[in-house]
C-alpha cells in the first residue's frame, strides 16, 4: 500500500526536498553566505599572503609603499641569505633531537599510563584520573619559577634535559586523557581473550591496544611535535649557549641581532616561513589527524 | 584409556596453599585485587612519579617561596607577607592586571562570537566546505614565534600590511606598537586571527545536533531565528562552555606575543601579567616575589573559572 503524505507549508522554500532545485531565497541565501565565508578567508589569507610576499622581496623593496602582492623580482636568495646568516640548520637540528626525545617519551609513556586507566581497575584509580585532570587545568606558570629552581639546583641549566625528561613521566595529562579515552573504546572481549590464553597486561598493551591506536599515536604524535617545535618560553629559560638555541629561539633572537641598520624585514619574513613551512606540510599531510585531535578534545572535554 | 575425574573446585589446590612459604601478608599480592592493583599502579607509576615531581614538589616550593625573599645567588631570607605588600602598592601588578583582564574581557567573546558564526555559517553545506576550513584553521598552525615576527611586520606604522589596507580605504595610519592605546587592540586583533581553533570544535559539535529537532522546530514554524535561539545553542552549550573555559585560561597566559613585539610597551600598556611574571622572577631575579605573582594569578583564574561554572555551569546540557 502506497501513502501518500503532503506536507503543507506556508513558505516552500523552508521544506528542501533532495530533487527539487533550490528556490530564489534559498539561493541568494547561500550566495551570501557564500560571499561572507569568503571575504573572512581572504582576510585570513592576507597575513600569510603578505609573509610570503615579503620573504620573497629584496631589501628596499620590501619597504615600498603601496604595499605590492607579487615582488619583482622574485627573490629566492632570501632564503638562503636568511638561513645562513644564523646557523639554522644547527638550530634545526637542536630542535630535532628534542622533537624525537619528546616523542618517545611522550608515546611511550602516556600510553602506557592511558592503558592502565583504561583497562585496568585498580583501587584509587579514578581519585588519580582526577588528577590527570586537574592537571590538565593547571596553567603552566605556576609551576614556572620553582621548576626553574628545581632544574636549576639539578644542574640542568644550559641543557635540553628540562625540555625533554618530564616527558617521560607520562607524557602529559592531555595525552593520558586522550589515550585512555580511546583505549575504552575498545571491546573487553579482545583483552579477555588474551589473558585467558596467559598474555600479561603488558602484552595485552603491546600485541593488541597499540596496534589497533594508530589514529590516536598519530594524532598524540602531531601534537607532541607542534608542542616542542613551537615551544619558546621553554627554551627560553633554560637555553643559554647560542649553538644550542633551537629554531624558536633562533628565530626570535633574529631581530635582536640584526645589529645597526634596518632591520632586514625581508629576511625576518624568510626565516619565519623557514620555521612554519614543515608544520605547514605536516597539516597538509595529516589534515586529517589535526582536526580529529582538536575536535576530540573539545567535544570530550 | 584414560578416566576422566571431576574434582569439584573446591578440592583443588588453592594459589594461597600452593605458595604457603610466603606467609600470609604477602598473599594479598596474589589476589586478583592484589594483582590488579600493583598492575594498574605499575602502568600508572610514570604519571604519579610525574605530578609529584614537577607539579607537587614546584607547586609546594612555590607555597613557601612566596614568603621569601630569594635571588638565587644569596640564601633565602623569610619576609613574612612582605611580597604581598610589595604587590599591592606595585604600580606594574595592577597595570599587568589590567592590560590581562581587558584583553581576556574583550578577545575572548569577541573570538566566541566570530568562530560560533564561522562555524554556523560553514555548517550550510557551503561549496567548498573543506577549502574554507582548512583556510580558517591554518593560522592555528603557525607557530608563535613565527606569528609575532610576523605581526611584528604587520603592524608596523608605515610599511606593514594592517596601515596599508587602511590607506587603501582611506583611514590615516595608526601607530599601532608605538601608541599605548592602540597596541593593546592590536594584540585583540592578532588574537582574532587564530578564531580557526574554536570554530572548528564548534563546526564539529554542530553537525552533531541531530536534523530532527530542525525538522520538527520547521514543522512548529519556527524562523531561522528561533531554531538558533531554542535548538542549536542550548544543544552546543557544553561546546561553547568548554571553548569558553579554553579561552579565558589561554588568554591568561600570553607570553611571547607580549615579549617578542612590544616587550609589555609601549609604557606597559601591553604587559601581559605572565610577561611581568617573567620579568620579576627570570630578568630582576626575585624570585620569591615572582612566586607570590603566580600564586595570586593562579587564584584569580581559579576564581574566575569557579564563577564561570557556577552561572553558567548548570545551564549546560550534556548529550549523551
Amino acid at each position: 500500500m502506497n501513502t501518500e503524505i503532503t506536507i503543507n507549508s506556508a513558505e516552500p522554500s523552508q521544506l528542501q526536498s533532495p530533487a527539487k532545485s533550490l528556490s530564489r531565497e534559498e539561493k541568494i541565501g547561500r550566495f551570501i553566505i557564500f560571499t561572507i565565508l569568503l571575504v573572512g578567508a581572504v582576510v585570513m589569507m592576507a597575513p600569510l599572503a603578505f609573509l610570503i610576499s615579503s620573504s620573497l622581496k629584496t631589501e628596499t623593496q620590501v619597504f615600498q609603499v603601496p604595499f605590492q602582492l607579487i615582488p619583482n623580482p622574485v627573490r629566492w636568495l632570501n632564503y638562503l641569505e636568511a638561513l645562513t646568516q644564523k646557523p639554522f640548520f644547527l638550530y634545526f637540528k637542536n630542535t630535532m633531537i628534542i622533537v624525537i626525545f619528546n616523542q618517545i617519551a611522550v608515546l611511550l609513556t602516556s600510553s602506557l599510563v592511558g592503558y592502565g586507566f583504561a583497562r585496568i581497575n585498580f583501587p584509587g584509580r579514578d581519585f588519580w584520573f582526577a588528577v590527570v585532570v586537574a592537571t590538565m587545568m593547571l596553567p603552566y606558570y605556576v609551576t614556572m619559577v620553582p621548576q626553574f629552581i628545581l632544574f636549576s639546583r639539578l644542574g640542568w641549566m644550559d641543557t635540553y634535559l628540562p625540555l625533554i625528561i618530564p616527558y617521560f613521566f607520562g607524557g602529559g595529562a592531555f595525552n593520558v586523557f586522550l589515550f585512555r579515552q580511546f583505549f575504552r573504546t575498545i571491546p573487553e572481549e579482545l583483552a579477555d581473550a588474551a589473558r585467558m590464553d596467559g598474555c600479561s597486561e603488558l602484552g595485552i598493551y603491546w600485541r593488541i591496544f597499540v596496534p589497533l591506536s594508530t589514529p590516536v599515536f598519530i594524532t598524540v604524535s602531531i601534537f607532541t611535535f607542534l608542542f616542542s617545535w613551537n615551544d619558546f618560553i621553554g627554551p627560553l629559560l633554560y637555553i643559554n649557549s647560542p649553538e644550542k638555541f633551537t629554531v624558536a629561539l633562533g628565530l626570535a633572537t633574529y631581530r635582536s641581532m640584526m645589529g645597526v641598520g634596518r632591520t632586514r624585514w625581508d629576511l625576518l619574513m624568510a626565516s619565519s616561513v623557514a620555521m612554519t613551512a614543515p608544520i605547514v606540510l605536516l597539516f597538509f599531510a595529516l589534515q586529517r589527524y589535526f582536526i580529529k585531535g582538536v575536535v576530540m578534545s573539545g567535544i570530550k572535554g | 584409556m584414560s578416566k576422566t575425574f571431576e574434582v569439584p573446585a573446591t578440592q583443588l589446590p588453592q594459589p594461597s596453599q600452593v605458595r604457603s612459604g610466603l606467609g600470609g601478608s604477602l598473599h594479598w599480592f596474589n589476589t586478583p585485587r592484589g594483582r590488579r592493583t600493583v598492575t594498574g599502579y605499575l602502568f600508572v607509576s610514570p604519571f604519579i612519579l610525574g605530578v609529584l615531581l614537577w607539579v607537587v614538589y614546584p607547586a609546594g616550593m612555590a607555597a613557601w617561596l612566596a614568603f621569601q625573599e630569594w635571588n638565587l645567588i644569596t640564601p633565602a631570607k623569610y619576609v613574612g607577607l612582605r611580597n604581598f605588600e610589595i604587590m599591592f602598592s606595585d604600580k606594574l601588578f595592577w597595570q599587568a592586571l589590567k592590560v590581562t583582564s581587558i584583553f581576556t574581557f574583550v578577545s575572548v567573546p569577541l573570538s566566541l562570537i566570530i568562530s560560533f558564526a564561522t562555524a554556523l555559517l560553514l555548517n550550510t553545506k557551503v561549496r567548498g566546505l573543506a577549502v574554507f576550513r582548512t583556510i580558517y584553521y591554518l593560522p592555528t598552525i603557525v607557530p608563535a614565534v613565527a606569528s609575532a615576527v610576523l605581526w611584528a611586520w604587520i603592524l608596523n606604522t608605515d610599511f606593514g600590511l594592517l596601515n596599508s589596507v587602511l590607506n587603501y580605504f582611506g583611514f590615516s595610519k595608526v601607530a599601532w606598537l608605538q601608541r599605548p592605546e592602540w597596541a593593546l587592540p592590536a594584540f585583540i586583533l592578532m588574537s582574532l586571527w587564530v578564531v580557526g581553533q574554536p570554530m572548528i570544535i564548534f563546526l564539529a559539535g554542530l553537525q552533531g545536533i541531530d536534523d530532527v529537532y530542525y525538522e520538527a522546530a520547521k514543522i512548529d514554524g519556527a524562523g531561522r531565528w528561533a531554531q538558533l535561539i531554542h535548538i542549536t545553542i542550548p544543544m552546543m552549550s557544553s561546546v561553547i562552555f568548554f571553548n569558553l573555559i579554553l579561552g579565558v585560561i589561554n588568554s591568561f597566559q600570553v607570553f611571547t606575543a607580549g615579549y617578542l613585539i612590544t616587550n609589555g610597551g609601549p609604557q606597559n600598556g601591553t604587559l601581559f601579567f605572565v610577561l611581568y611574571l617573567y620579568r620579576v622572577g627570570f630578568q630582576n631575579l626575585k624570585m620569591g616575589y615572582g612566586a607570590a605573582l603566580s600564586w595570586v594569578l593562579f587564584f584569580i583564574i581559579l576564581t574566575f573559572t569557579v564563577i564561570i561554572f557556577r552561572t553558567m555551569g548548570r545551564r549546560v546540557y550534556y548529550q549523551e
